[in-house]
Parts: structure tokens; sequence; C-alpha cells
């Protein structure tokens, strides 16, 4: 046991190495490159320039919500991965992304977001999302027992029915509403809500406290929900808690970032191959890189072909599904 | 130790159990038998409050196992299920797992009397020299015994297992069924699940007899497999005869073919 505690220690912090390496990286690099060593004088004694607010108005903003969408979205993944015994689930599979998209869809064109605000484009993600959330849970469930192959099921036909009401809004609206449409479900980190992307990092940060509770349970249901319940698990109430926790985490995430594929995919994928399938060291390892891995996605997109920004989510798509490709055929 | 009354259960409101009374002391090994679709793992299910009672009632030591949190069950009655999920875990992290029920809260952590218990589980079984092998790449009598393992790990005071011989060599089978065989003489209660009429007749104390939902015979072997009960249930013809080391009853079959001969011969 001390051996393996070891183990797993030295895999967080050589995440948690990465992971501030890589923010420090990405905070120095960018239209305008600012030296790794200046940047502990500039925040000390910086005030006031323009490299301090460079620093702290738009890198550290995208950062900090880099890592708690990244986070979020991989530690989500690796719930419903470990739920469903299915590793092609990701947070999107159930149609939360589809639920979110909808609403920040009719939010545009009805302009809602220009008289009431900007900040209505994310509540109206989540409106849509927590929609889709308790249709789908409605769905399932019979008897009080929540049917999982029925959650995936219904999960795929709400994705699809709502990006074709997507595609249906897209094709009467207004060709600068369709821009605003695109540009959102392409998702990216740029947020100015400096209040936003502090819940979405308090909300992402409680979910891996929350999951850890669940660590045990989640191991015991790799064995199935039967064996899970003759080792003494509350199988349905877990099943529960986990997809409610699941569901809020990706919605958030969605709601503020925009669908950004392909985190909540690969990256549980390769922590399981790598760190192991006991989840009382996948949580953390999983929201730790999936972190690092959004974060450096996103210095890739808006450094790449600067001044142009690519929409985070390419990347990620690209980056993400080639080192998967090469990881699976290594390993066969 | 464990008494059904009058049980009826099954799935979606179809009746696979109707009126079962069993009742079962302790340090008994009990063998259940019965065709195919005859509701014997339904009746472990039961058991085991994955499905629950339509009518009638379980108790557990004198208590109605719905009374029972999964945990507190899960410290006295463990399950050996016929169908064992490979996954990329090794023997002894997938034998640990046995010790969930006995988890405090807020354990993160296996203490060292949960690795000496798991151990243990692994030494009585013969898998200590597996722990470090995914449990994945391991032969079908090998997972078994693991999971025997496991099951063990969780200290029970009953052990139900279903089918643990199937697809298994006949040197496999007696390995589990001498291992159980053994568990039981050291006070383990068992209830096993068995296809193989010849061995439920070979270890167990006593048989229960199930045919399409009902209790048909319970009693010693040697009054369950008569070859008038076996032919009435299993619609087989069959010829019964006494093992002649351990005059228990063994159950011939006969081919069609040689039916026939027979047949033509008288």
């Amino acid at each position: 046991m001390r051996n393996k505690l070891i183990y797993w220690l030295i895999w967080v912090s050589v995440l948690g190495g990465i992971l501030s390496g890589i923010s420090i990286f990405s905070l120095s690099v960018g239209s305008a490159g600012i030296p790794v060593n200046q940047i502990i004088p500039l925040i000390l004694e910086g005030k006031g320039t323009t490299e301090y607010s460079i620093l702290f108005d738009i890198r550290l903003p995208r950062i900090i919500l880099g890592f708690a969408v990244g986070g979020a979205l991989s530690l989500s993944g690796v719930i419903l991965q470990g739920m469903f015994r299915n590793p092609l689930v990701e947070p999107y599979t159930l149609g939360i992304s589809g639920g979110a998209a909808l609403g920040v869809c009719l939010n545009i064109i009805f302009h809602l977001y220009q008289t009431l605000g900007i900040s209505t484009l994310p509540i109206s993600g989540f409106l849509g999302a927590i929609l889709v959330i308790l249709l789908v849970y409605s769905l399932s469930i019979r008897k009080g027992i929540l049917k999982i192959q029925g959650l995936l099921l219904t999960g795929v036909m709400i994705s699809f029915i709502s990006s074709s009401l997507i595609m249906f809004i897209m094709a009467i609206s207004r060709t600068e509403d369709i821009h605003g449409i695109i540009f959102w479900i392409m998702g990216s980190l740029e947020e100015t809500n400096w209040l936003l992307i502090k819940l979405a990092a308090l909300i992402s940060i409680s979910g891996l406290f929350i999951s850890y509770k669940f660590s045990i349970q989640l191991n015991a249901l790799s064995l199935g929900e039967e064996e899970a319940l003759h080792l003494g698990v509350n199988v349905e109430r877990t099943k529960k808690i986990l997809f409610v926790l699941a569901s809020l985490l990706t919605g958030c995430s969605v709601s503020v970032a925009g669908i950004i594929g392909f985190v909540g995919l690969v990256v549980p994928h390769f922590l399981r191959i790598f760190a192991g399938s006991d989840h009382r060291i996948l949580l953390i390892c999983s929201f730790l890189s999936g972190a690092s891995f959004l974060i450096i996605c996103d210095t890739l997109a808006r450094t790449i072909i600067s001044p142009i920004e690519l929409p985070v989510g390419v990347i990620t798509g690209i980056l993400g599904g080639c080192l998967f490709v090469y990881a699976l055929s290594k390993r066969a | 130790m464990l008494e059904l009354i009058n049980l009826t259960c099954g799935y979606n409101s179809k009746f696979l159990l109707k009126d079962i009374n069993i009742k079962v002391e302790k340090g008994e090994l009990i063998g259940i038998i019965g065709p195919n679709g005859s509701g014997k793992t339904t009746l472990l299910r039961a058991i085991t409050r994955v499905i629950k009672p339509e009518k009638g009632k379980i108790l557990f030591e004198k208590k109605n196992i719905e009374k029972f949190n999964f945990k507190e069950l899960a410290k006295k009655i463990a399950v050996v299920s016929q169908i064992s999920t490979a996954n990329v875990m090794t023997v002894e992290e997938f034998v640990l797992l046995g010790r969930i029920p006995h988890r405090r809260r807020l354990q993160f952590l296996e203490t060292k009397l949960d690795e000496e218990i798991a151990h243990r589980a692994m030494d009585l079984t013969g898998t200590y020299n597996l722990k470090e092998r995914f449990f994945g790449d391991l032969s079908a009598g090998e997972k078994q015994l693991v999971v025997i393992a496991r099951s063990l790990a969780q200290e029970p005071e009953l052990l139900l297992l279903d089918e643990p011989t199937s697809h298994l060599d006949i040197a496999h089978q007696v390995k589990i069924l001498d291992l159980i065989k053994r568990l039981n003489k050291n006070g383990l209660t068992v209830i096993i699940v068995l296809h193989e009429l010849n061995l439920a007749s070979q270890y167990c104390n006593r048989l229960i007899l199930l045919n399409n939902g009902t209790l048909h015979k319970c009693g010693s072997p040697s009054e369950v497999l008569t070859y008038q009960i076996i032919e009435e249930v299993y619609k087989t013809i069959v010829v019964v005869r006494e093992n002649p080391i351990s005059s228990k009853p063994y159950v011939f079959l006969v081919s069609e073919e040689e039916r026939q001969k027979k047949g033509e011969m008288c």
C-alpha cells in the first residue's frame, strides 16, 4: 500500500509540475512575448505597465478558464466512462452540449444578449444544458432504476435532435447571427467576465472533491452494476449522483467556453493506459492532464498563425486525435 | 440462517419464481439444480437483492434482508457470479475490491488488515502467485479462483455461487468444489447453483431441484436424484447408479441411438 501511495504521489506531482510549467509558458508566449524570467518581477512591481495588463487581463483569465474547463471535461469523461463501462462515452455523448448550444442559439437569434447583456449567453447555455439533463434523466428512469443503456441512447438521440434544430435555426437566421452561432459552437476560452471565470474554476474544483467521495464506488462499478451491488455499493444512488455531477460539470464548461471536443474522450483514455484504472488516482490525474492539455492547445491556437486566432476545438481535435491514434497503434 | 418464505418474484411483473419456501441452516452446503430457465439464478439474485420479491420475504438471521443496508449485507453474504468481467486490474487489486464493504467512512487506502485478509484469501485459493498478473490475462479456471478469493476477502458468513464450474475442465471443477467443501467444513454456509448433476450429487449435503420456477423436490442427493424425478423434470431418459466410492447417486446419459438399439433388443 505504501508503495502504491508513493507511486500515486509521483504521478500527481509530475502532472502538477507539467501543469504549472505549461501555465508559465502560456503566460510568456503570445503576440507580445514576455520572457519567462521577467514574469515574476512584473507580477511583483509591474502594476500599471502594458505587460502587466496583458498578463493579468488577457492571458491569465484564459489559463484559469482552460484549467477549469479542461479539468471539468476530463473529469466528467472519466466518471461517465467508468459508470457506463464504455470507453467511447464522453461528456458530449449525453446530449448536454447540444442542449447548451441550442440555448445559446435561441439567445442569439432573439438578440437577448443585446438587450439583456452579453452575460446572458452562458446563462442560456446553462439553462439549455440543465433542460437536456432533466429530459435524459427522466426518460431513462424506470421504477426508480436508472437504466444505463437507455441513458446512452436517449442522450445520443437528443444530441441529434438538438443539432438538427440548430441547423434549422441557422437556415432561417441572418448572416451576422450565423457568424455568432458558429463562433460559439467552435468553442473558445476567451471570456472577459472575471466572475464567470472564478465560478467555473470553483465548480470544477468542487467537482473534483465530490468525485473523490465516489472513487471506491467507481472502482466497484468497473466490475458491473450487479457485482458492485454484491460488494455493498448502493448502485442506484451512486449512478444518479455521478450522472448529475458529470452533467453539471459538462453543462458549466459548455456554457462558458462553448463546445470544445475531444478533451473529455482522449485524456481519460490516455490516463487509463498510463496511470492505471484505479479511480483513486485516475480522477486527479485526468483532471490535471485535461487542464494542461487544454491550456497548451489554447496557447497553440492563439499563437500558431498569430494574429489570427484559431478555434481551440480545432487544435484539441487534431492534436488529441493524432496522439490517440499513435498511442493505440503503439499499444497494439 | 437464511429463510425464504412464500417467495414470488420475477422480471417486469412476469413471475419466474412462485411460492418458494426454503430454510437454510448454518454450516450447510446446498446445491440448487434444475433445467435452464427454471429460476436458479433468479433465486440467487433475489437473495442478493438484485431483484425485489413481489410477494413473500427473505429473512437473513431472522431479519428481513430489505432492512439491511447494502454494505451490511455485503459483509455477511458474498457472491461469485457467472460472468466475471475482464479488465486491466492486477489480481491483488481485484481481490482487494472484496474489502469494500468493510471500509470505513473517508478511508482512502486499504489498511494493513485489509491486505492481510486479501493475502489469506489468495493463499486459501492458491492464487497468491498470480497476484501481480492482470486479471484479464488469466485462464478461465484461474479467474474463477480469483473471484472466489475476492468473495472470501469479504469475510462472509454465507457464500453464494452461480455455476462456478461451467466452462472448466474436470481438474478445475474438482479443485474449485474441493475448495468450497473445505471452506464449508470450516464453518462457511454455502449455496451453490450447479448444472452438472453429478458434481451436485458428489459435493452437496442437500439439493434443491427447481422446475418452472417452483420448488420440485428438496432433500439429500439420493432422495432427489432418482431416475423418475430427473426424467420428469428434464424430460430426458437417464440411468441412475451408485458411485462405487462415495455411494452417492450418479446419473448416466443415454444417446438416442443406444436407446433405439436397446429397444430393438428387448
